[in-house]
């Protein structure tokens, strides 16, 4: 097989030897491209996001036709319910694109690591120069720095609308828009928005949408399945053989959210007061966050080792 | 340094042995074919060079170990797999794009350049793009990356005689020089066979034949034997007798050219009939080469 080839063909003998490659082009930047891949290939991620709130926006405007009456009922009783039936549509905006947020989340790990190897199209995306690591960073993003920015932002500009829209109504009407605006602390609000985002939608549930990553990584088919049924098999045993129910519990507290430095609030209040209910270091320096984090990275090193091994399902 | 040196390279899958110590060494600037049937371990082969899989024994490729350094590997070799590995979901200006950021040799204005030779639209998805033209898109990336080490894997499978032949004549014409190697598996041996500068045969997972194309022209030789001659030709030892339209033609490797000329009309033998032959001889002859 060494032997120097006079049986090449004519054609490549007047060809030029490789040229370096185009060096003008810029650096290449697989992190960057390949979370642009997955906001390519699941649309969803921002597109539901934006459904739920055109939705919310639409249904508020529909509300709105109530609110100069409300406002003048509201008038004269105590300040307290007042300030919170003023807030209480921008705190259930809020809180139904987090639903969203978890719903997309769960529904993308479950799948991220399956669609590529279903398609077969891993062994395209293995044919680049993009490591294991890369890849799985890029898809664990998405629920981790994707989704959150995309919740705040998103938020935030459809609380804006509705300030605008009631304050449009508001001044139609021909009621002042002054307490309205007063009573809405704008800058915490955000503030602590990001605050419980990132802690309570993001670090706190890690393990969970790690899990997904992972077990989506190694099914066949059915991730999903695959995911929940451990669970509910060491719940359903340890419920049987033990009459306890730590293990469901421990599960359902990492889902529903990291709620013990907020336990003094009203349960349908989202909390607007950042000095009185933020409390960072009562939840930075909670053994169960850290814990947790090292298990979510224990679970995104076991994907990556079990991409280096996958071809298609 | 050459571009890929195996020694000893052993790969099971359970009881299933799928490699069984490959000995391989492909210099810069070949074409080597890797023929085998289906289960001979040519896939299992090509995915160990590519680091896609581990293995056991040595491996190098380009200087690198494929398993521990897949990622920087591809910087250096390309591959199509399979047809249709490209997501059926993306579009054409996007796997630009991608491949444009992720791959630092890729040149993007050649690609574009092949792509305006064909009929596919940058705004196309490809799941909307025939089989033929996925794969002219496939090729066209791979085309326009300059890579040292090209491997492909049945990439035309499936496709029509049109697009098979499209296919390799712009793999020749415009990819190819001597300072690249290609590595074709494949089981459409007739068409391509023109294309090789080297040849293995590859079964249960042993490399038993390997030649370059001009040493089988040399030394390999199938004679139509006259009617009359079959038992003076059959005393000479051939690798192989079969019959084609009620003659004998036998297979010879090495031998005396003049005195095969006596028995009947010489020529070279066709890789498909030298593969079935040198299975034959193997005793393992129930995957046929296309």
């Amino acid at each position: 097989m060494n032997t120097p080839s006079n049986a090449m063909p004519e054609s490549a003998m007047d060809r030029q030897p490789i040229t370096p490659a185009a060096a003008a082009t810029a650096p290449p930047r697989p992190f960057y491209w390949s979370v642009r891949r997955e906001l390519w290939e699941n649309r969803y991620i921002y597109m539901a996001p934006v459904g739920v709130a055109a939705l919310f926006l639409f249904a508020h405007l529909i509300g709105t036709i109530h609110l100069p009456a409300q406002m003048r009922q509201l008038s004269g009783v105590d300040p307290e319910k007042y300030r919170e039936a003023i807030l209480r549509p921008y705190n259930t905006a809020a809180g139904f694109l987090m639903g969203a947020y978890i719903l997309v989340s769960i529904f993308y790990c479950a799948d991220a690591l399956h669609g590529e190897r279903r398609d077969r199209s891993i062994l395209f995306w293995k044919s680049l120069p993009v490591s294991d690591l890369t890849t799985v960073l890029a898809k664990a993003s998405i629920p981790f720095l994707i989704l959150p920015l995309l919740t705040f932002a998103l938020t935030l500009v459809l609380q804006f609308m509705i300030l605008l829209l009631s304050s449009a109504v508001l001044l139609g009407s021909g009621l002042s828009v002054g307490s309205l605006w007063a009573h809405l602390p704008v800058v915490q609000m955000s503030l602590l928005m990001l605050y419980h985002i990132v802690t309570v939608h993001a670090l706190w549930p890690a393990p969970v949408y790690c899990w997904l990553l992972l077990v989506s990584g190694w099914a066949r088919r059915a991730a999903f399945l695959w995911a929940a049924l451990p669970v509910l098999a060491i719940a359903g045993v340890e419920r049987i053989a033990f009459h306890t129910q730590y293990f469901a519990s421990l599960v359902a507290y990492r889902l529903v959210g990291y709620t013990a430095p907020m336990s003094s609030m009203p349960a349908d209040v989202f909390p607007t007061d950042p000095m009185t209910h933020i409390t960072p270091g009562h939840f930075l320096f909670s053994p169960g966050l850290w814990i947790g984090l090292a298990v979510a990275v224990a679970f995104l090193a076991a994907a990556v080792r079990l991409r280096r091994h996958q071809g298609p399902a | 340094m050459a571009c890929i040196e195996a020694r000893g390279l052993r790969k099971a899958f359970g009881k299933t042995i799928a490699l069984d110590g490959v000995d391989l060494r492909v210099e810069d600037g070949r074409i080597l074919g890797i023929i085998g049937p289906n289960g001979a371990g040519k896939t299992t082969a090509l995915n160990a060079i590519l680091g896609l899989t581990p293995y056991q024994g040595e491996l190098r490729v380009l200087g690198r170990d494929p398993w521990a350094e897949r990622d920087r590997l591809m910087r250096d070799v390309c591959f199509i797999a399979d047809v249709a590995v490209l997501p059926r979901w993306i579009r054409v200006s996007q796997v630009l794009d991608y491949v444009a950021g992720v791959h630092p040799r890729f040149d993007r204005a050649k690609a574009e350049g092949f792509l305006a030779k064909t009929t596919i639209q940058h705004t196309s998805k490809v799941r909307e793009l025939s089989k033929g033209m996925v794969t002219q898109l496939h090729l066209a990336i791979v085309m326009a990356i300059d890579a040292r080490l090209l491997v492909l894997d049945e990439p035309t499978l499936g496709l029509d005689i049109l697009y098979r032949k499209q296919f390799y004549d712009s793999l020749l014409n415009d990819y190819f020089d001597r300072n690249r190697t290609i590595l074709v598996a494949t089981h459409q041996v007739e068409e391509i066979q023109h294309v090789f500068t080297d040849l293995i045969f590859i079964n249960h997972g042993r490399i038993v034949f390997s030649c370059s194309m001009e040493e089988i022209e040399s030394r390999y030789m199938e004679v139509m034997v006259h009617p009359d001659r079959v038992a003076a030709a059959r005393a000479l030892k051939p690798m192989s007798e079969r019959q084609v339209f009620g003659r004998s033609v036998l297979l010879f490797d090495g031998g005396d050219r003049q005195q095969l000329g006596a028995l009947g009309d010489v020529r070279t033998p066709s890789v498909a009939d030298l593969f079935v032959a040198v299975m034959g001889k193997q005793g393992h002859a129930q995957g046929a080469a296309s």
